[in-house]
């Protein structure tokens, strides 16, 4: 499976990364060995194999419907680059 | 089926609908802050919602029981195991950079959804899938020239979207389509349905073909957040989309935004890239395992809900299909209603209930939770006018003074003199003064003119202020003129 370039820059784009133009084809190649050695995982037979979603045979913890938390606004926007009135403010979104 | 004519003929709309609704709950899906409406900005946001590094998602008991509520009360098909994901994609009010959601393996699988159209049939719309999710934060654009104001209170709220099959025709079938799920989820108590807070939301799809033709390209309306938008929404698009074929063009799959102010659609561009959202299972969520005697413990406290209920008011009370559907709505509604008909004429209840009570409510924007007249109250002047204390006519001026004043139906009556005269003597008295002044007319009458009879009848109730028994006048007229 070979990865072009624009493919490249769609994925970059995703990930909010940016890659400069002469970088797309050398990331292409990574990727592109990434993806065969995946490829070659895909050749193990798993049709009757359960998907393994933990190494111990946990079941999901829930919580109680109790509110336990928040009730810090000053907390939650403290790192915040930019906050005003208690709102976390962004450069405008515009739709 | 309503079809729209174009230019080339006509063209047949069809509609699905996402709906996202919010679960009722204290905390929220993944954590334990609140979800009380109108907080302070951020004053209900715990770590979790906020993103902070290291901290790990727990899930909420009872919101994953009112998923299965829902989807019991849709009768779908519950999933005994199911599994999150993360939907990934950037926006300044998902600090995570993604939403937890459900994809390929939802806790709800295909239900059905019956709307009751006007002329009193039904039509079966299928449901897709219902899937937990969190919501993200809220936006706000107008705080500020340069900036976009970020309040994380709703992030991490619960959310069940309820997907539906591409079943609906016409922008009227899509409301009724959220009317009754509307009605259902407020029956159940897992969502307050309160389209103006932004409880519940719709995003809609469109597409259009020629009847009986290969689907159409759809777009995707987000956001709509009232029934009578939605139906703005899906006129305005199809339109649009019939335009576009017609003028030689094609359409692009795409997201667009409704503009409530002039009733129009427009591309969303913002949303060009989201499409690629790179689902794969959340690493920090094992996946949810019900156990099937949970699950029968939730379907065994549903409450009665609109369509049976509606099918037994139809049964036991003999109401018309409309009129059933009406009253059972609200859950309220139809409790008022048996409290108003047990015991009584159920149709004259039905008649007092739908027609004037209902019309004085909406007159004067009261819920009925609020209502002046109480179902007793109602029953009460129902009586009366079955015992043929005051008439039907009288009743109404009744009713009035008791939505004004709060006062009983009985003590009405008695306070203003309303009682209905039975008394033969006085009505006979009030018909040979009425006879005497229009001597010309009776004898028109004996002469075989009964068109006349019904002036006679109103002259008579006129002059007993209305409070005469119309048959019985009606009777003592006959026997008089035509006798």
């Amino acid at each position: 499976m070979a990865l072009d370039k624009d493919k490249v820059a769609h994925i970059a784009r995703l990930a909010r990364i940016r890659v400069e133009d002469k970088d797309l084809a050398p990331i292409g190649k990574e990727l592109d060995q990434i993806l065969s050695w995946i490829e070659q995982l895909n050749e193990v037979d798993t049709a009757n194999v359960e998907p393994m979603t933990s190494v111990a045979s946990l079941k999901l913890k829930r919580r109680a419907d109790q509110v336990t938390d928040g009730g810090y606004p000053e907390k939650v926007v403290a790192n915040a680059p930019a906050a005003a009135h208690g709102y976390f403010t962004v450069p405008k979104v515009v739709e | 089926m309503s079809l729209i004519k174009g230019e080339t003929g006509e063209w047949e709309v069809v509609i699905g609908l996402e709906v996202h609704a919010q679960v009722s709950s204290n905390a929220k899906l993944f954590s334990g802050a609140a979800t009380a409406f109108g907080a302070e900005p951020n004053a209900q946001v715990s770590f979790v919602d906020a993103a902070m590094p290291g901290m790990l998602p727990v899930i909420n008991d009872y919101c994953v029981e009112q998923a299965v509520r829902t989807g019991l009360g849709l009768n779908a098909q519950i999933n005994l195991r199911s599994v999150f994901d993360r939907k990934n994609y950037f926006y300044a009010d998902l600090p995570a950079g993604y939403q937890i959601s459900q994809y390929q393996q939802p806790i709800v699988g295909t239900g059905t959804i019956v709307l009751d159209m006007p002329d009193g049939s039904t039509r079966e719309v299928g449901v897709t899938r219902l899937h937990l999710e969190m919501d993200a934060g809220k936006s706000l654009h107008d705080q500020d020239p340069r900036l976009t104001y970020v309040d994380l209170n709703r992030a991490g709220v619960a959310l069940m979207e309820i997907v539906s099959e591409p079943d609906m025709r016409t922008s009227e079938e899509a409301g009724l389509y959220l009317k009754k799920l509307r009605s259902i989820v407020r029956y159940l108590g897992t969502c307050d349905g309160n389209m103006d807070e932004g409880s519940m939301r719709a995003d809609v799809n469109v597409s259009v073909r020629k009847p009986g033709g290969e689907l159409g390209t759809r777009c995707e309306i987000k956001n709509v957040n009232s029934m009578r938008f939605v139906q703005q929404a899906i006129e305005y698009e199809a339109r649009r989309q019939i335009e576009v074929i017609e003028g030689g063009g094609a359409i692009n799959q795409e997201t667009r935004l409704f503009d409530s102010k002039q009733g129009t659609t427009r591309s969303m561009r913002s949303k060009e890239h989201a499409h690629d959202y790179r689902y794969f299972p959340d690493p920090d969520l094992l996946p949810l395992e019900l156990d099937p005697a949970w699950v029968d413990n939730i379907r065994a406290s549903l409450p009665e809900l609109p369509d049976p209920k509606k099918a037994r008011f139809m049964k036991e009370y003999g109401l018309s299909s409309y009129d059933a559907g009406v009253l059972v709505a609200e859950k309220d509604t139809g409790a008022y209603y048996e409290a108003v008909a047990k015991g009584r004429d159920a149709k004259l209840a039905s008649n007092w209930v739908t027609g004037e009570l209902f019309g004085r409510l909406n007159k004067a924007g009261t819920a009925l939770a609020d209502s002046p007249v109480s179902a007793a109250a109602v029953g009460e002047l129902v009586d009366l006018i079955a015992d043929n204390t005051i008439s039907g006519r009288i009743a109404k001026d009744v009713f009035d003074a008791m939505f004004e004043t709060g006062k009983g139906a009985r003590a009405i009556v008695e306070e203003k003199g309303l009682k209905q005269i039975t008394d033969t003597g006085a009505i006979e008295t009030a018909i040979d003064q009425v006879i005497a002044a229009n001597a010309d007319k009776a004898e028109q009458v004996k002469a075989g003119k009964d068109a006349l009879l019904g002036w006679f009848v109103g002259q008579v109730m006129k002059a007993t202020g209305g409070k005469a028994n119309p048959a019985k006048v009606n009777e003592l007229l006959r026997a008089k003129l035509k006798g």
